[in-house]
């Protein structure tokens, strides 16, 4: 953990994004977590992936758990909405931040424990209702905030840093998503921002839930020989199987596509997600060959990366509930609170 | 490209910007920490290694070093790095016990003609090494330029008495009143070696018509100074043209306003992006309410009644292209401006009258002397030239590393060795790492603004001529502006085999300066990095393949502030901070260094 802060200064030639605001302006606070941790990374890549859409920082809301990956929020985006919660109660909290004002992009930062053990019930729900928000897992195969126990994603096999071995199979995030309904499903790694900042974009432009599992190496307790979550096993094992590239809506798609190979998708704003095949068997808008493929290459100990799975056309959570779609905020005090009157006349109703 | 060689000593010293432009690379960031740390004497003492004269270049140093300086790339201005030299030559304790001694003597015997700086340093190296010198200087007193020329506004006499006293008590022999009037009866003189440090004593002279007749009215500016610097001169016309503009100009001008002058015009051929003198010269003119008046070309003296009453120019105009450069020039008219005095101010030449032309010492077609650019050897063995005698017209610290290397050669030409094979410059490099998070330097950026050095009111400044202008720093404000030093020489080393590509570094460099990725050759690799990398000046350091990817780390290093945080967050010390510190090496350490034998 570094004591000095990052200081304002920036280089003097420092880009400007369309509403003139450059990368420093979506950092946050400087970084407690341990030098080298995957986690920063990620949030180096987010810090990437807003900047580069131009969004106004005030338009995001950040929502966490517990564990260092719950910690990242404050880390990026100093000047958005965020709110810290318990232990795998962000999916509560961000379904009912959504409910109520429908307009932010929504940013949920989790761990593999925190999703997938304690918050298991909150996570899946969350997909089920297809709330719209990017959730990212930071999956580091261990507890790394309570120094390093296996989590329910650590691989059958790994290593501990201390030389025992898990033996319970591990919960893939992605296949389970996918099951369940997911609209939007992808693997990134945190060693590789060339592919993890389009697909972060592409996420948050997605209309519906949108997970990324990122494979985020815990230096401290999970990086050594023997761990499937190093760097250096991520890297040897890595095997991207769809490349995606994020355009916005003003500018062409000028590429061409060779059928079956390259396919833009078209999102509710206008932009293209552009999906490049790399592993032809591979198809991410079948949901059971995507599926195939994930677990075929799980069993051949391989960690698939890219946009696997994309779905569109499936309403999210206030659509299908036939909500306002207006954010609370924005309605007339009246239109919120129908009055005293209303209110008798509903409890009359239960008498 | 190929990994960054940094065995080189020049790769890192290069980073450290003000001491790369430093001619005698004075060690920058050192002496300021040694300033922040109060330890004003040891900053002295660094300084004086390097450059000599700190309590004299703290004031009038033409100062290389601060346009060279990163925080003005980061920001506009850079570190005020002469003014806190200033600050350890007035804060220093007593240092005659650090100084060198005058050595044992080692029989041989060594000519210097001239007392300016270039001679005195060279007696400075030499001296404590026990050669027995012999300074020739043509006017009463030792000083050269410093005393005649630079005012004593900007240069307090007792500064240079005191710098030039350190040198001469370390056994050079002084001998004013004595110019040499010819180099053939000096060569027969039994000295082992001669030094020529006359400097360039001619004043460009402007022969237009009326010069002559205007002659009692028209001033050459160096000459006129050192009439004043010696009291001949004590008055001057109410309205002075000074012709010319660069920083002899600017000290023609201040020193008009305080013989007399109301109002005093500094008249520019060119525009202003074109002028010579520094910035920091014309604005202390400006302060003095100086007209300074650009695109007027000096055509003639107006002489009535055998007396000068004005002079007339031509009105310019100017073509510039985009890289700036003038590609033509037209007249637009003539203006007539009227005035009691000139002062010509419009460049200096060399002048060897007393060299004779048979002796085997050749002068190129400007009469410049032709002289080794490493050894200062003249195209005769045994006779060595620095300081302005060496190139023409330069400044104080130019002289000074003139005569650091000349010394090495003086040296090694008595001692019967080969004059080009010297010492190379070498480095070391210590890690600056204290504990997990402490490092041996300030680290953290300092945002203020350059703090400005107080002045004398307009209203005292004039009384005197030698009242000294500015005040310079107090330790107070000393101990604000060292916090403003970027640390360069804290070199940001890098080992390729411990990477493991996590990107922390760079994720928190707050200048984006690094980059992990494919290698390419460098204007390739300078369109993919992480900021805009455009200052060809600066260089890339450039990694050895990364163990797991076989990618690259690419440091641009135009803009790093040198903060640690790459270190800092670096989880397998990758990245460290290292302290650089540069040997160059001088007479001294050429002496301590038995020559190399041939091996028989
Ligand atoms: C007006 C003015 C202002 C300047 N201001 C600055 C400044 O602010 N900062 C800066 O860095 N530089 C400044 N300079 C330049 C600087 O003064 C010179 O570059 C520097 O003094 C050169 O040193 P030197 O020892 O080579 O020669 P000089 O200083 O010229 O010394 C040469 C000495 O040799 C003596 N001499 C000459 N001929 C003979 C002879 N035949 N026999 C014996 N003695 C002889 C001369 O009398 C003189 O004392 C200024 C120059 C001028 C003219
Ligand atoms: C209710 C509750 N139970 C247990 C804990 C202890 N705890 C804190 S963080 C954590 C696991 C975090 O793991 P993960 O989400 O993977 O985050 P990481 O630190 O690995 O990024 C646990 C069990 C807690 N804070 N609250
Ligand atoms: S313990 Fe692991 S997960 Fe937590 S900050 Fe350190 S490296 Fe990152
Ligand atoms: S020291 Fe490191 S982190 Fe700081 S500016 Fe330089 S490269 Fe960047
Ligand atoms: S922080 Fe260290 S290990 Fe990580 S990428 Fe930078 S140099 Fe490599
Ligand atoms: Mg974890």
């Amino acid at each position: 953990m570094s004591f000095m802060s990052k200081p304002t200064v920036r280089h003097p030639k420092l880009p400007v994004n369309d509403i003139g605001l450059t990368v420093r302006d979506y950092e946050g606070g400087m970084s407690t977590l341990c030098a080298g941790c995957g986690h920063d990374s990620v949030t180096g890549a987010l810090v990437q992936a807003a900047f580069e859409l131009s969004i106004p920082t005030h338009r995001f809301a950040k929502l966490s758990g517990i564990g260092c990956s719950s910690k990242t929020p404050a880390y990026f985006l100093r000047d958005s909405h965020g709110f810290n919660s318990t232990h795998g109660r962000m999916p509560s909290v961000a379904t009912g931040a959504n409910s109520a004002n429908r307009d932010l992009y929504y940013i949920g930062v989790s761990g593999d424990g925190d999703s997938l053990s304690i918050g298991m019930g909150q996570f899946v729900h969350a997909i089920r209702r297809n709330i719209n928000m990017l959730y990212l897992i930071e999956n580091n195969g261990v507890y790394g905030l309570t120094k390093g126990q296996f989590s329910a994603a650590a691989d059958k096999g790994s290593k501990a840093k201390k030389g025992e071995t898990n033996l319970q199979p591990p919960i893939d995030p992605c296949q389970t998503a996918i099951t369940l309904g997911a609209t939007f499903v992808a693997r990134g790694f945190s060693g590789d921002k060339d592919q993890l900042v389009p697909l972060l974009k592409a996420g948050m432009k997605h209309r519906g839930f949108g997970l990324i599992d990122i494979i985020s190496p815990c230096v401290t307790f999970n990086d050594h020989e023997g761990s499937t979550k190093s760097y250096a096993y991520t890297r040897e094992h890595f095997n991207l199987a769809i490349a995606a590239n994020f355009v916005p809506p003003v500018e062409e798609i000028t590429a061409k596509y060779e059928e079956g190979t390259s396919m833009p998708v078209k999102l509710h704003d206008g932009s293209t997600i552009v999906l490049r095949k790399i592993d032809q068997d591979f198809d991410p808008m079948d949901r059971i060959s995507a599926l195939r493929n994930l677990q075929e290459n799980a069993e051949a100990g391989e960690v698939t990366t890219g946009l696997l799975y994309i779905d569109e056309s499936q309403p999210e959570m206030h659509e299908v509930d036939n909500t306002t779609k207006t954010p609370l905020v924005d309605l007339d005090y009246s239109q919120v609170c129908p009055g005293n009157d209303t209110l008798q006349k509903i409890q009359s109703r239960y008498r | 490209m190929r990994p960054t060689d940094t065995s080189n000593p020049d790769y890192f010293h290069k980073v450290v910007d003000c001491q790369y432009a430093c001619p005698a690379h004075t060690d920058v960031p050192g002496y300021i920490r040694l300033i922040a740390q109060g330890r004003f004497t040891d900053a002295y003492m660094l300084n004086r290694k390097a450059n000599v004269f700190p309590g004299i270049l703290g004031r009038v140093c033409d100062r290389p070093c601060e346009p060279a300086c990163r925080r003005g790339r980061i920001e506009d201005n850079p570190v005020a790095i002469c003014r806190l030299k200033r600050v350890a030559a007035d804060n220093r304790d007593d240092i005659s016990a650090l100084l060198p001694k005058p050595g044992p003597g080692n029989g041989k015997k060594v000519a210097l003609l001239g007392a300016g700086c270039a001679s005195l340093a060279v007696a400075n190296d030499l001296a404590p090494l026990g050669y027995e010198l012999t300074i020739f200087e043509k006017l009463d007193v030792a000083g050269g330029l410093m005393r005649s020329n630079i005012p004593s506004f900007r240069l307090p006499v007792e500064v240079l008495d005191e710098e030039i006293q350190m040198i001469l008590d370390m056994g050079a022999e002084l001998k004013t009143g004595h110019p040499i009037e010819s180099m053939k009866d000096l060569l027969e003189q039994d000295f082992d070696a001669v030094f020529v440090g006359t400097g360039a004593p001619r004043g460009k002279e402007l022969n237009l018509p009326g010069r002559q007749e205007a002659a009692a009215n028209v001033f050459i500016g160096i000459d006129w100074l050192e009439s004043v610097a010696f009291e001949h001169t004590e008055s001057i016309g109410k309205r002075v043209l000074i012709i010319g503009v660069g920083n002899t100009a600017m000290d023609c001008c201040r020193t008009s306003l305080r013989l007399g002058a109301d109002e005093v015009k500094v008249m520019a051929r060119k525009p202003r992006a074109f002028f010579k003198a520094s910035d920091w010269e014309l604005e202390d003119a400006e302060e003095e309410n100086i007209d300074i008046i650009v695109n007027h070309s000096p055509k003639e003296f107006v002489v009535k009644n055998g007396k000068l009453t004005g002079m007339v120019f031509e009105l310019m105009e100017y073509d510039v292209d985009n890289n700036g450069k003038i590609t033509d020039q037209h007249v637009t008219g003539e203006t007539t401006i009227s005035c009691d005095d000139v002062i010509l101010a419009i460049g200096q030449d060399n002048a060897f009258p007393w060299v004779e032309n048979d002796i085997g010492i050749e002068f190129d077609k400007w009469e410049v002397p032709v002289v080794d650019e490493m050894t200062f050897q003249s195209t005769r063995e045994g006779v060595f030239f620095g300081g302005d005698a060496a190139f023409g017209p330069k400044n104080i610290i130019w002289a000074v590393e003139h005569s650091h290397q000349a010394a090495i050669s003086i040296h090694k030409y008595c001692q019967g060795e080969d004059i080009n094979q010297r010492l190379p410059d070498g480095q070391t490099l210590d890690s600056a790492k204290m504990g997990i998070h402490e490092w041996s330097y300030s680290n953290t950026y300092d945002g203020s603004e350059r703090t400005l050095v107080p002045h004398v009111s307009l209203t005292e400044r004039f009384k005197q001529l030698d009242i000294e202008v500015e005040l310079g720093f107090s330790p107070e404000l000393a101990a604000e502006e060292v916090e403003r030093c970027l640390n360069c020489d804290i070199q940001t080393v890098f080992t390729a085999n411990l990477c493991i590509e996590c990107d922390a570094c760079v994720d928190v460099c707050p200048v984006d300066c690094l980059t992990i990725t494919e290698n390419g050759d460098e204007a390739d690799l300078r369109t993919r990095l992480t900021a805009p990398a455009e200052n060809l000046a600066q260089d890339l350091y450039v990694s050895a393949e990364l163990p797991q990817t076989k990618r690259v780390m690419v440091k641009d290093e135009d803009v790093c502030v040198h903060c640690g945080l790459c270190a800092e967050r670096c989880p397998t010390a990758a990245w460290d901070m290292q302290k650089f510190t540069l040997h160059h090496p001088h007479t001294r350490d050429e002496a301590d260094t038995p020559p190399a034998r041939d091996v028989a």
